[in-house]
């Protein structure tokens, strides 16, 4: 019983002690287990089993897309046939260029869209030709769609819990 | 500027970062490179701003309740509506977008009952009309995409 109640504990630790980030160092997972008094191998273990059960969705860095010179993100939004959205949000989550795509609730008359692509580009003419390729292979099951450009990041900061 | 090394590097460490004593060394041998040089590139590029973070992508939906919201603002209290959005903790993302909704943020709270209630203060204090769009569904692979 206790150690189960640990093992809940220690990954909610490990999860604050990552927030910020893992260390850019040779041993990684060590400095992390020293600030918790455990082994290296058990951090290991228990990322590991976070991945398993998908609590973690990935591990690895996280790019800032505008340093890199993905300047453009286009929040492209979709009205899909009900009846079409998993065919639909299959084909779109399969494109590279896509880094999100959910489906979401309308709220009409003001928001007709129920599906929601974020697409990157370097500019604004290859994130517009992107969002081409998407309607073109839309083109069946969608009766209008839209682009959000950002115009400002006011705050971002990674999830907190 | 980016070298081709570099976007080798961070499409590399993007997904599957290796889980085991010497992850970088892991790395280094798959790029045909020294592990120092590995660890000191990268350490360069999170100083200069390249990289957000190197860790653990939580799932939301796992962790919390979250949703997507938008607020329609009026262009005279933008300043001050999106400050008060800025300022709750729970809002992790908070954009300006073109649109008639252009307040754009993410809140994420432990609980379903915690973020109706910072949506509801939002609502209440900006006075404007709040879309809230909690994801049904997700459909993509991975955050991850080749750059």
């Amino acid at each position: 019983m206790s150690s189960i109640l640990n093992r809940v504990e220690l990954e909610k630790r490990i999860i604050e002690l990552t927030q910020a980030g893992l260390p850019i160092e040779s041993r990684p997972f060590k400095t992390i287990a020293d600030k918790l008094g455990i082994s290296e191998s058990a951090v290991v273990a228990i990322f590991d089993s976070m991945k398993q059960k998908g609590l973690v969705r990935r591990i690895g860095l996280v790019p800032n897309h505008y340093a890199i010179g993905y300047l453009f993100n286009l929040m492209t939004v979709w009205d899909i046939e009900d009846s079409d959205i998993d065919q639909v949000g299959k084909s779109i989550g399969e494109l590279d260029f896509v880094s999100h795509c959910y489906q979401r609730p309308r709220h009409l008359p003001d928001w007709p869209y129920n599906f929601f692509a974020m697409i990157h580009g370097k500019t604004e003419q290859e994130a517009n030709e992107k969002m081409q390729q998407i309607a073109d292979l839309v083109k069946d099951s969608c009766s209008q769609f839209t682009a959000l450009k950002s115009c400002k990041i006011l705050k971002k900061t990674g999830l907190r819990i | 500027m980016l070298t081709s090394f570099d976007i080798r590097l961070l499409n590399r460490v993007q997904k599957n970062f290796p889980v085991c004593h010497d992850p970088f060394a892991l790395i280094a041998d798959e790029l045909a490179q020294p592990k120092q040089k590995v660890i000191e590139r990268l350490a360069e590029l999170k100083k200069e701003g390249f990289i957000r973070r190197l860790g653990g992508v939580l799932n939301h939906k796992k962790v919390g309740e979250s949703s997507l919201a938008a607020l329609k603002v009026p262009s005279q209290k933008l300043t001050q509506v999106s400050d008060m959005v800025s300022q709750f903790e729970e809002v992790n993302h908070n954009y300006l977008r073109e649109h008639e909704y252009n307040l754009w943020f993410v809140v994420t709270a432990a609980n379903q009952e915690k973020l109706e209630q910072v949506l509801s203060e939002i609502e209440a204090t900006s006075k404007c009309a709040l879309l809230v769009l909690p994801m049904l569904k997700d459909y993509y692979i991975d955050l991850a995409f080749e750059l």
